[in-house]
């Protein structure tokens, strides 16, 4: 049975794919000779050269429309942002250039680009360094929106970006990249099969491909709909909610752009009951378009209203409690779950 | 070369040695641009041109000599006012007025507009509307070249506006430590939309400071004659073309990026909304006197190169060129709604309110039940 680190399958699908096409390449702040901040990119560099392994400075403006450019021009480049809270001085080439390139130049340049990093709270990292974009850039057109919760979901997405003829932004988590590790709290869940990724030899044409929902756990109560580092939670709070006889549905629509609503739907009509949780701040959120969809489609089967889990509406704070209570935790989907079925 | 006949070179500022037929084509482009721009602005204030306009009149002679002396895969990328670069790199006249009056067969099929001039078969990276967001691209641009080990260079273009962006900065300083193939080129006018340059730009009247800042090539131009841009260009652009970098694990070699400062003019205000308080009529009117039309005009005949009657013709061409773009642009069809949603993604799918149709799913749903 295979084990695998979130980090590890990351690295794994940006070395197979580049294996695979010269014009695949990485580019970011320590991600050659520091081997990378978060030891994502760890051995690359020895394996590709630092033609195709290129350490930037601190410059994302700078780098991430170099990116925008050189795909304009046929590369297929890999940016990574250390983390994605440092993407904002790079707005205008990730929100203006690489979505809309293909619509203003009338279809001739498209920005076959992959953007990707650390998103959400890391570790008392305080609020400039605790930034959730999805919610920022879902309402982009143009661009995709990826955010993988497992190892294999991990290689599985990636792997589709780095193909996808489109901007793809993947949003990981720093939180999330030892999952998988031996000796790591959640460890049990990853050694099941069905969390690993395969191998490149036990399957070469190994991708998961966007706008195709997971159902992280069935169930027939109630459906919690997560992406990300929530599903952990999410699944944490199923967990404690079968001791009390509550069956959650976890539903995992893994890209947020597209937007696989149809097998939210079809659990919301099952279960009747929805609760939807996401990392970022409540107004105006991911969250909040997933339950207008919810309410736009399967108004009639709901027998409460949607309730939705965010981060809480704040700057997030350093300090550790609060930081960890302002999260949209196993605790608040637990009184979400028990407050939508009439359990509270 | 040493057959070559005296009629056949001409003797300008520096050394050139540039047949006729080239000179007498830059003469024609620089005409062409201006009588386009002339029709460009008619059908602005006749409403059939909408947004923001940007007139390239007076500046001719930087998009044409930087054009004339690169090779024809050679990627450039400018600013917002793009109509000049658009036609000197070989964009047909009539795409790019239909562009302006949104039709399908604009150049971008009418979704960019006057701002967005983009052109894949001449390798024009478009125009760029956020001041100073396309010199980052640019140098992606050079970065994909030095890639693929292409002996090409890449020119950027950008106002003198821009030099106070970070983007501009950023840009810089990675080309410089990769030693890119780019020439970063100011189109210096003098002026960022209604702001003289001294009263926005630290140093102004060293722009030189700023490539030595990062170790670059800084060269000058007279952005109002043609044949001292072709020249610059030329030297610069052989200097930095096909330019490599050991950081990139390749064979150090080439001069690497270069920073051109084009000394020009625009007769027009900033926009076509402009009403230009900010300057002189006498100071637009002595700039005028050093038009680069008529230098270049001067300098054909009186080195026998051309006969007036000549001139006249290529003017009368251009004018013609020019009308019929318009007639072109006036007759071609809209763009149809049909092309609302394409061209978002390169797949014809995406989110369902990106389609602007529900989830097949929910639809045989709500049809069937």
């Amino acid at each position: 049975m295979r084990t695998l680190q979130y980090r590890e399958a990351i690295r794994e699908a940006m070395e197979e794919e580049m294996r695979l096409d010269d014009r695949v390449f990485l580019m970011g702040e320590e991600v050659a000779q520091y081997n990378g901040a978060y030891k994502i990119s760890q051995g690359m560099l020895d394996e590709f050269g630092p033609r195709r392994i290129v350490d930037s400075p601190i410059s994302e403006t700078g780098f991430s429309g170099l990116g925008v450019g050189a795909a304009m021009y046929g590369l297929r480049p890999i940016i990574e942002f250390m983390s994605w809270s440092f993407c904002l001085v790079a707005a205008d080439q990730i929100i203006n250039n690489a979505p809309k390139m293909l619509y203003m130049s009338g279809g001739q340049f498209g920005c076959p680009a992959v953007f990707r990093g650390n998103n959400g709270a890391g570790g008392q990292l305080g609020s400039t360094h605790s930034w959730c974009v999805e919610s920022m850039f879902a309402s982009v057109p143009g661009l995709k929106l990826a955010i993988p919760s497992t190892p294999r979901d991990a290689k599985g997405l990636l792997k589709t970006a780095i193909r996808d003829e489109d901007p793809v932004f993947n949003l990981e988590s720093e939180r999330m990249l030892g999952l998988g590790a031996r000796g790591d709290k959640d460890f049990s869940r990853y050694i099941k099969d069905t969390w690993a990724p395969p191998t490149h030899k036990q399957d070469e044409d190994f991708t998961i491909p966007f706008g195709v929902a997971d159902i992280k756990k069935p169930g027939k109560d109630v459906t919690i709909v997560a992406a990300g580092r929530p599903v952990h939670f999410a699944l944490d709070a199923a967990e404690e909610l079968e001791k009390e006889g509550i069956d959650c549905e976890v539903i995992d629509p893994r890209t947020y752009r597209p937007l696989d609503i149809d097998t939210i739907v079809k659990s919301v009509r099952k279960t009747n009951y929805c609760v939807v949780v996401d990392q970022s701040w409540p107004f105006a959120s991911v969250g909040s378009e997933i339950a207008a969809q919810v309410y736009e489609h399967a108004m009639d089967d709901l027998d409460n209203k949607v309730i939705r889990v965010n981060n809480d509406d704040i700057p997030a704070p350093y300090n550790r409690t609060l930081e960890q209570e302002m999260l949209p935790n196993t605790k608040k989907i637990i009184d979400a779950v028990r407050a939508v079925t009439y359990n509270a | 070369m040493t057959s070559a006949t005296t009629e056949d070179k001409v003797k300008t500022t520096a050394s050139h040695s540039l047949p006729k037929e080239k000179l007498v084509d830059m003469l024609y482009q620089m005409m062409l641009i201006r009588r386009f721009e002339e029709r460009t602005m008619q059908a602005y204030q006749q409403a059939h041109i909408g947004g923001f306009c940007h007139i390239y009149i007076g500046q001719e002679a930087t998009a044409v000599g930087a054009v004339a002396a690169l090779l024809d895969d050679d990627p450039i990328i400018t600013a917002y006012r793009d109509h000049g670069h658009a036609l000197a790199r070989g964009m047909h006249p009539n795409y790019c007025m239909a562009e302006m009056y949104g039709k399908i067969t604009g150049c971008a099929k009418g979704k960019g507009g006057s701002m967005h001039m983009f052109d894949k078969a001449h390798h024009m990276y478009g125009g760029h509307a956020i001041v100073g967001g396309q010199c980052p691209l640019g140098v992606g641009l050079a970065f994909a070249t030095q890639y693929e080990k292409k002996n090409n260079v890449t020119v950027c273009f950008f106002g003198d506006g821009a030099i106070n962006q970070g983007a501009f900065h950023e840009a810089f300083n990675l080309a410089a430590i990769w030693n890119l193939p780019i020439l970063f080129v100011v189109e210096n006018n003098g002026y960022s939309m209604g702001t003289a340059i001294s009263r926005g730009t630290a140093g102004a009247n060293d722009l030189g400071a700023k490539a030595k800042a990062y170790g670059m090539r800084y060269a000058e131009c007279d952005g109002m004659d043609v044949l001292d841009t072709y020249r610059v260009f030329k030297r610069e652009g052989d200097l930095s073309r096909g330019s490599t970098s050991s950081a990139l694990g390749l064979e150090q070699a080439g001069g690497g990026p270069c920073f051109i400062n084009c000394k020009t003019y625009r007769y027009q205000g900033h926009s076509m909304s402009d009403p230009q308080k900010y300057r002189s009529k006498d100071e637009v009117s002595e700039k005028k006197e050093k038009d680069c039309i008529s230098t270049m005009v001067s300098h054909l005949i009186d080195n026998k190169l051309a006969t007036q009657d000549q001139i006249d013709e290529l003017d009368q061409k251009a004018k013609q060129v020019s009308r019929d773009s318009v007639k072109y642009a006036e007759q071609s069809p809209d763009l149809p709604k049909s092309e609302m949603f394409t061209d978002v993604y390169s797949q014809p799918y995406g989110p369902p309110f990106v389609k602007g149709a529900l989830p097949k799913m929910l639809t045989d749903n709500n049809s069937g039940e």
